[in-house]
Order: C-alpha cells, then sequence, then structure tokens
C-alpha cells in the first residue's frame, strides 16, 4: 500500500493501463447491467423487454445514455450550487478504487494489496456521504428524506457486513485478495461458512439500495429519493455509480466465499480463471435482479428491526463460532 | 516525490482543518472536516502506517463524519444563530493567543528532539519480517495492548448503552 | 524521508486549530469537530514518533484513540440532540442551566 504511493518503480505503466481498463470496464459492465436488468425484468414479467435497438435490445441503453447526456441539466433554483454538482462526481469517484484490488484472475490483479479488503470497505463508505450531500443539496424534502433513510440503512447493515467478512478473514489470517482466494482451491467458503455468505449477501443488497431494501428511493413514497432532482448525466452518474457498485459487491462475495477464480472443489475444467471469476460475479447479479421482482419492499421499521435484532447478534454469534472452532478443532 | 506528497497533503489538512473552523455554515464545516481527515489519511501513508491510514478513512472520515452530517441535517442546522461580528472579535484575541501557547509546545518539544534516539524494536525490518504492518500491530495488539483492547470493548459497551438511554424518548 | 519536525509542525497547527475553534465558535456541534480536530493532531504526532523512533507502540495508542473517539462522538452527538430537543438550540450560550 504505502509503495503504491511512494515507490515510483516500473510499476507506473501497469497502474495507469489498469486504471485506463477500469474505466472502460466500469462503462461497459453499468451498460450491460441496465440492460441485463430490464431483460430480467421482462422475462419475469412475461414480455421481452428492450427489443428494437440491436440484437434483442443490446444497444438499447447506449442509445439511452445518448440521450441522457444530451439532456439540460437543471439545477435548482434554492439549492446549493456547489455541493448540488460535486455530489455526482463525489458518488462516482470512490467506486473506482476497489477495482484496484479486486482479484479478476491469478495474474489480473492490478495491485495485489496487503490490505485489500479493508480498502474496499473504506471507500465503499464515501457513496453514502455522497448521497447524503446530493440528498440535502437538492434542497428537497424527498431528497432529504431518502439520504437520511440510506444513510440509516447503510450504518445498520454495514456492521453485520464487516462481521461476516471478519469471519473468513479469520480462517485465512489475511485481508490479501490473492490469499484469501487461494486458501478456496480445494473448497469454497460458502460450504465451510453458510452462515456468512448469506449475512454478507442480505447486507450487500442492502448496501447498494437495492430491493427489497431499497426504502432510500422507494418510489411510491419519496417519489425518487435522494436523486429526485438531478436530471440528465448528473442522474446518470448516480445511476452508473449504483451498478458499478452492484458489481463490486457481487466481485468480492464471488472472492470471498465462491472461490474467486477458482473452479469448484479443485476443478477448473481447463477454463481460465478470469472466466470463472466473472461467470461467478454476473450469476451473483442476476440473483439481485431476481431478488428485485421477486420479494415486495420492507417497511422502514422492519428493514432497522431486521439488522439490529436479527442479523448483528447472528454474524457475532457466528464469529464467536468460528473462533472457537479454529482455536480448539 | 515523497516531499511533494507532503505538502500536498498537509496543505489540504491544514488549510480545510481552517475552514471547519471559518466556514459559518455547518454541513459545510461537516464536509472540509472530512476533507482533513481524508488527506491526513494520506500523511498516514506516507509515515508508512497503512491500517492506521485506512482506520483513518473507513473510521474518521466514513463512519464518525457521516454520524456528524446525519444528526446536523437531521436537526436541520442553519447557519444564522451565530453572531458573525463578535465571531470575528474573539478570532482576533484567540488567534494569538493560541499561537502563543503551542509556539511554546513546539518550541519546547524541537529543543528536546536533538536527545531522541530509535530506542524501539520495531524497525522496517521487524515490521518486513512480521508480514506487513498490518500484522505486526495485531501481533503487538493482542500481546502488550491486550488489556485496554479489553476495556475498550467495555467502553465501547457503555458508550452504546449511554447512547440508548440519552436518545430514548420519554414516554408520560 | 520526510523530517520529523514537519510532521510535528503540521500536528501543532491543526492542534492550534482545533483550541481557536473551541474558543470562538459558539455552535456545539461545530465545537465537537473542533475536539476531534484536536485528537487528530495527537494522533499524527503519535504515528510520526512512532517511526522515529521505530516503535510501533505509537500507532497501537492511536488504534485506542480512533476507539474512544468513535464511542464519545456517538455519546456526544446523542447528548446534542437531546439538548436540541429540548432548547430547540444549540448555541453554547443560550443553554445556560443545567436543568433543562
Amino acid at each position: 500500500m504505502t509503495e503504491a504511493v511512494t515507490n515510483t518503480g516500473g510499476d507506473w505503466l501497469r497502474l495507469i493501463v489498469g486504471l485506463i481498463l477500469v474505466l472502460i470496464f466500469s462503462q461497459l459492465n453499468a451498460l450491460f447491467l441496465v440492460w441485463l436488468e430490464r431483460k430480467v425484468a421482462g422475462h419475469i414479467q412475461l414480455r421481452y423487454g428492450p427489443m428494437e435497438v440491436g440484437p434483442h435490445g443490446l444497444l438499447q441503453t447506449i442509445v439511452d445514455g445518448i440521450k441522457l447526456v444530451g439532456k439540460e441539466l437543471i439545477t435548482p433554483f434554492k439549492a446549493d450550487k456547489k455541493l448540488f454538482v460535486i455530489a455526482p462526481v463525489l458518488v462516482f469517484m470512490p467506486v473506482l478504487v476497489p477495482f484496484l484490488v479486486l482479484p479478476f484472475g491469478p495474474e489480473l490483479i492490478i495491485r495485489d494489496m496487503n490490505v485489500g479488503l479493508l480498502l474496499i470497505f473504506a471507500f465503499s463508505t464515501f457513496s453514502v456521504l455522497a448521497i447524503l450531500v446530493g440528498g440535502w443539496a437538492s434542497n428537497n424534502k424527498y431528497a432529504l428524506l431518502g439520504a437520511i433513510r440510506s444513510v440509516a440503512q447503510n450504518v445498520a447493515y454495514e456492521i453485520p457486513l464487516l462481521l461476516s467478512v471478519m469471519s473468513v478473514v479469520l480462517m485465512v489470517h489475511s485481508f490479501k485478495f490473492s490469499e484469501l482466494v487461494m486458501a478456496q482451491q480445494r473448497i469454497w467458503f460458502i460450504f465451510l461458512q453458510p452462515v456468512a455468505a448469506i449475512i454478507y449477501f442480505i447486507c450487500a443488497t442492502a448496501e447498494t439500495n437495492r430491493a427489497p431494501f431499497d426504502i432510500p428511493e422507494a418510489e411510491s413514497e419519496l417519489v425518487a429519493g435522494f436523486h429526485t432532482e438531478y436530471s440528465g448525466m448528473r442522474f446518470g452518474l448516480f445511476f452508473l455509480a449504483e451498478y458499478t457498485n452492484m458489481f463490486i459487491v457481487c466481485a468480492v462475495a464471488t472472492s470471498l466465499f465462491l472461490g474467486g477464480w477458482h473452479g469448484p472443489f479443485g476443478f477448473s475444467l481447463g477454463i481460465p480463471g478470469v472466466v470463472w471469476f466473472l461467470a461467478k460475479t454476473y450469476f451473483l447479479l442476476f440473483v439481485l435482479m431476481w431478488f428485485r421482482w421477486t420479494f415486495p419492499r420492507v417497511r422502514f421499521d422492519q428493514l432497522m428491526n431486521f439488522s439490529w435484532k436479527v442479523l448483528i447478534p447472528l454474524s457475532m454469534l457466528n464469529l464467536l463460532v468460528t473462533a472457537l472452532v479454529l482455536k480448539f478443532v | 516525490m515523497e516531499l511533494f506528497l507532503f505538502v500536498t497533503f498537509s496543505a489540504l489538512t491544514v488549510g480545510s482543518a481552517a475552514a471547519v473552523v471559518w466556514h459559518p455554515h455547518p454541513v459545510k464545516s461537516a464536509l472540509f472536516l472530512i476533507l482533513s481527515f481524508f488527506s491526513m489519511g494520506g500523511l498516514y501513508l506516507l509515515l508508512q502506517a497503512e491500517f492506521i491510514a485506512l482506520m483513518q478513512v473507513l473510521v474518521y472520515a466514513g463512519a464518525v463524519m457521516v454520524l456528524f452530517l446525519f444528526v446536523i441535517m437531521l436537526l436541520n442546522l442553519k447557519p444564522r444563530g451565530e453572531d458573525r461580528a463578535a465571531f470575528k472579535v474573539r478570532v482576533r484575541w484567540a488567534v494569538p493567543l493560541v499561537l502563543f501557547f503551542v509556539g511554546g509546545v513546539l518550541t519546547a518539544v524541537t529543543g528536546a528532539l536533538a536527545r531522541l534516539a530509535p530506542a524501539g524494536s520495531h524497525g522496517p525490518d521487524w515490521v518486513a519480517a512480521q508480514g506487513g504492518n498490518i500484522r505486526a500491530l495485531g501481533r503487538l495488539l493482542f500481546t502488550r495492548g491486550l488489556l485496554p483492547f479489553e476495556v475498550t470493548s467495555v467502553l465501547l459497551l457503555v458508550a452504546v448503552v449511554g447512547v440508548m438511554v440519552l436518545a430514548k424518548k420519554e414516554r408520560r | 524521508m520526510v523530517p520529523l519536525h514537519y510532521y510535528l509542525l503540521v500536528s501543532a497547527l491543526l492542534f492550534a486549530i482545533g483550541v481557536t475553534g473551541v474558543l470562538v465558535r459558539r455552535n456545539a456541534i461545530v465545537i465537537f469537530m473542533s475536539i476531534e480536530l484536536m485528537l487528530n493532531a495527537a494522533n499524527l504526532s503519535f504515528v510520526a514518533f512512532s517511526r522515529e523512533l521505530q516503535d510501533l507502540s505509537g500507532q497501537l495508542f492511536v488504534f485506542f484513540v480512533m476507539v474512544v473517539a468513535a464511542a464519545e462522538v456517538t455519546v456526544g452527538l446523542a447528548i446534542i440532540v437531546t439538548l436540541h430537543r429540548n432548547w430547540k438550540t444549540i448555541h453554547v450560550d443560550a443553554i445556560r442551566m443545567l436543568k433543562g
């Protein structure tokens, strides 16, 4: 980590190429995910979803993106101008950082840091901050309510998230992604830590504000939540950040619980690691979308009670049991 | 390179810290404080304290400041209510006074710095042998720092209970 | 390597700003933020000395300071929320009595 800042050795090229690749990948991924979401939604509701532009509507989101860029950027008269403009940028910058440490394949990590996992969680808190700033700066009661709900929810679900991750870290003795994945060569951690895996995935759904936990942008109560006042590409940045965030939480879930670039039980079947990794990540993303069109939205008090009274005690218990088993077995 | 980064980070830290005190709006103050804490994380990185740097970002810039902003927005605090003219008078009195005392402490400390010599056994080689900063710190935390560690966990529990009692609405 | 006294200077400046903030501001939350600044100034010199003395105990200490600061912030903010509930203001000059 320190070297990343102070060492001016030959790694600069790798870092810059990595950064460009990350930018391209995150854009393409978001475009693809938006298309996938609409397709999944369509098929679950027994319709086709977008079909007009490109084969099976594959180019639909690109056209939508061009439309968004062309739209007028409206700044509300009574909004806090500076913060209103900064918030979308603030929400998009931190979601790019985790790509530096995500293990796409054995050789495909831009920087395999000692503190990789911590880095991801440190920067994931910033998107909450940006949501809060954006919601407050809009000077709109729906936006502020959405932002405040988002913070309360994120704070509540971050605790069981970190606790469930800790029980994996306890088994590997490392925050380094390469070591976390290498430890799963024989058996994936989802089989050793099923409770932690389930808790992680529930919390990840809540952290990304996805249905059934999409209280911050519940359209039936809050118009559009924290981004009510945003239009054009500023709204587009919030949208891109949300989908990139989804990819990140699923990628972390893949490398922590589903063996990262490894095939099941040590069989790689001749398929390269990066394909395994992406296949598992996109499967998890599909499950997230599946959730959205299956479960109805929960009420706010149900949401908070579920985290504080069920998930947190459960994840603590899980951590305790893990520690005891590691110590005595 | 390192000096350049140091100057950038410390200028950001000190500059935005000054803005925290100067800015009349509490929300802006809190945002400047986040910037200040974040660039302080950069300073910790330059000091080879990776774990502390990340904790600075995670705990301070993330959790603590989100809490501050949350409360400020919840109470809907506005800049009015504070007398700006009186504030400027107080600044005129306070700044020389504070600079005098802190400058005095700084000179005293710098005088003693000459007698300072590396006394500990945790040089860069030792940290590398332990497998990095985070492992070295962990080892130290659960040996030398075990008692304080346990005590802080009790403190956290007390804080949780205390906040519940304070924040609960009285039912009559 | 940036010498120790540069870091100490930054730390001292931060501390001075924190003290000034407590002295000149009247908004309880801003005062609270200034206190956080002072804590952080202390942390910075802890870490700087830790490198200079080659002793990790300094970083250990910072870890504990952070934990205590987090606990302190939650309790302090809860007090401020209660103050605001009872007085409808958090202007420290307006809050003169201990009994609400």
